[in-house]
């Protein structure tokens, strides 16, 4: 039954540059102070909502670009998705560059299996820059999943909001930034879940199977980690998660987060919390980055969750597969020895100065959390 | 004081929906062809000209009147023009409504466009 | 065979474990919201009536309920085009959309929606998107009332 699905790096691929940009509704959520910009009105000036997400994937790639110090003419490779039929709002924001495409589907872990693939494709020095971009609007998919945005129906409480943002990152064989050191591809799981409001409780399986394959190949545990963070499971999907997980026998602690679930505000009326591919990629682009570029976190797990579900199949009655990518993302070691020589270096209480600053982090998820 | 009436009849039957999608997580085009059926049913049966009666607006607005007219239009247009009135008379008599949704719709979607939920 | 019957167990456990997880939320709120709106907009509706059977005194009682159903269709779709009709629906649940002016907020919302698909293939074509149903269903329920009144 042992298969390996976890690749680990030997060449650590680098994260130089990274941006994120984000509607004005996820502005106002607890991530507003992180994001690089924050668009005033959804349509972004462009006369449809689908050529807003196009615009909105095209300055998150120059974003990221610029961010990271380099030429656009550096760059070799654009891995690029999103949640449209055809995912056209990552193909068509690529007819603006001049590098070559590939167009992934991973629904809302597009982010992870990007960058995964990414990383991939640098530590066997193939090509030397990779960007990673993708995105996802709240009124594109709603009326491509759901109803009309004018349509005066009530959402059930286990529904989930769409992010609008987009986010991108810039990877590289060389330069300074968090590295990437390991990836778990994920298998595609369906426990038999239809319900298309409770996509959490259709992507929590996938996320567990990832978890644990993940956990069995490195040979790590929750504790390896200082945060662990799914995509958009939402409220309902991560109290799934950590109940899966202690079935299995493994205790996610309070290092355990979702990014949906510590998106919005509680009073912003998103029931089950934030979903889309854009929910996992602007949390990882701004937040995440940031506190591992000044090593308040060391050792990140990011696993963003997608729900491979279309209108077309879950009318003919099928279920809802799910899909789930896990990277492990590492402070630069710079980074890591500015901050060991400042707390003057002493290795045997080495352990616990990093137990207090868990906690001291996982009181501020907390803090998130009762926002 | 029939207000009365229509307020709590009409309240009524829109609850019934409203116990439909809590319990049945049900769609809204599943509840108007429920209601709509239901209507049509009413009629058939004779029932609804007796609670209209009294219930006035408060059954004829809920998308049950509509279909008791289906139901209504088709019934007399029958006595009149025999089979062919079972084809054309449900249409006749919601004509009004139909043609008026349709218009209104096209012309206000010219004119308006969707904005996003906050 | 063994593994499908097992993967089928396993589905129906989640499936129930699922079900019993989901956040319950109270219904008496969102069923009296739904009473008292759909009781309003019913008001609404008669009080209209009466306006129009007293400003024209000598039309058919039919008639007057055609231009009622008229005057709410209007007024829906107009609070639909200007964003209003989709909060009143969150509000109230099934309180909107059991009326006559749901069946209106439920064919100019696709229309509005799609409106930056062409007037054919947009508007036109996704007006019956979700009240489809309604018009299908009413069409083929009336013939068939017709055709058993036609023989009894």
């Amino acid at each position: 039954m042992y298969t390996n699905q976890t690749v680990i790096f030997k060449n650590k691929p680098v994260i130089i540059g990274s941006y994120s940009i984000v509607g004005p509704k996820e502005g106002k959520g607890n991530f507003g102070p992180y994001f690089n910009y924050i668009m005033k009105d959804d349509s972004f000036g462009e006369k449809s909502y689908e050529k807003a997400e196009m615009k909105m994937l095209k300055t998150a790639i120059i974003g990221a670009i610029e961010d990271a110090k380099i030429k656009a003419s550096d760059v070799n490779l654009l891995l690029a998705g999103d949640l449209l039929n055809q995912i056209i709002s990552s193909s068509y924001a690529a007819r603006d560059f001049d590098f070559a495409f590939l167009g992934l589907f991973g629904a809302c872990s597009t982010m992870a299996e990007s960058m995964a693939i990414a990383s991939s494709i640098i530590d066997g020095r193939e090509f030397d820059t990779i960007v990673c971009s993708t995105g996802s609007h709240f009124s594109t998919a709603e009326r491509q999943f759901r109803f009309p945005l004018e349509l005066g129906n009530q959402r059930p409480p286990t529904s989930q909001w769409t992010v609008t943002g987009a986010g991108a990152c810039v990877i590289s064989s060389k330069g300074h930034g968090p590295k990437i050191t390991m990836a778990t591809f994920g298998k595609v799981i369906d426990f038999g879940i239809n319900d298309v409001n409770d996509m959490g409780a259709a992507m929590a399986p996938a996320a567990m199977d990832t978890m644990l394959a993940h956990f069995r190949d490195t040979k790590t545990s929750p504790d390896d980690y200082d945060l662990i963070v799914t995509g958009d499971l939402g409220k309902l999907g991560s109290e799934i998660l950590i109940d899966l997980m202690e079935d299995q026998g493994v205790k996610l602690g309070l290092n355990y987060n979702d990014c949906g679930q510590m998106y919005y505000t509680r009073n912003q009326n998103t029931l089950s919390g934030g979903s889309g591919c854009g929910c996992s990629a602007t949390v990882l682009n701004s937040y995440i980055i940031k506190k591992l570029r000044t090593g308040e976190y060391k050792r990140v797990l990011f696993m963003p969750t997608g729900a491979l579900m279309s209108t077309t199949a879950s009318q003919q009655g099928e279920t809802i597969p799910g899909v789930c990518h896990a990277i492990v993302i590492e402070c630069d070691d710079s980074v890591k020895d500015v901050k060991n020589s400042t707390t003057s270096n002493r290795n045997v209480k080495n352990n616990q100065s990093k137990k207090s600053k868990r906690t001291s982090i996982s009181k501020k998820n907390q803090q998130h959390i009762q926002n | 004081m029939y207000y009365l009436w229509v307020f709590l009849i009409g309240g009524f039957i829109c609850m019934l929906g409203q116990v439909l999608i809590i319990y049945t997580n049900i769609t809204s085009a599943r509840i108007l062809v429920t209601f709509e059926l239901i209507g049509v049913l009413l009629q058939a049966f004779g029932l609804f000209d007796a609670i209209s009666e009294f219930a006035r607006a408060g059954i004829n607005v809920p998308i049950v009147g509509f279909g008791a007219s289906l139901a209504k239009g088709a019934m007399s247009a029958v006595k009149s023009k025999g089979l062919l009135g079972a084809f054309t008379g449900g249409l006749e008599a919601t004509a009004g409504g139909l043609a008026a949704a349709i218009f209104f719709a096209f012309l206000f979607s010219l004119i308006f466009k969707s904005r996003t939920k906050n | 065979m063994d593994k499908y019957m097992e993967t089928k167990k396993r589905n129906q456990a989640y499936n129930r474990y699922v079900q019993a997880k989901i956040p319950k939320t109270k219904a008496w709120p969102s069923l009296f919201n739904s009473f008292l709106v759909g009781g309003i907009i019913c008001c609404i509706g008669q009080g209209i009536n009466d306006l129009i059977l007293l400003a024209f005194p000598n039309m058919s009682e039919q008639s007057a309920w055609a231009f009622t159903l008229i005057a709410l269709i209007f007024i829906a779709s107009f609070l639909t085009g200007i964003g209003v009709y989709d909060k009143i629906g969150k509000f109230a649940g099934g309180g909107s959309i059991v009326p006559i002016t749901g069946f209106s907020n439920s064919i100019t919302s696709p229309a509005v929606e799609f409106k930056h698909e062409g007037i054919i293939y947009g508007i036109c074509v996704k007006m019956f998107t979700i009240s489809g149903p309604v018009i299908v269903c009413g069409v083929v329920a009336s013939f068939i009332v017709g055709i058993v009144y036609l023989f009894i």
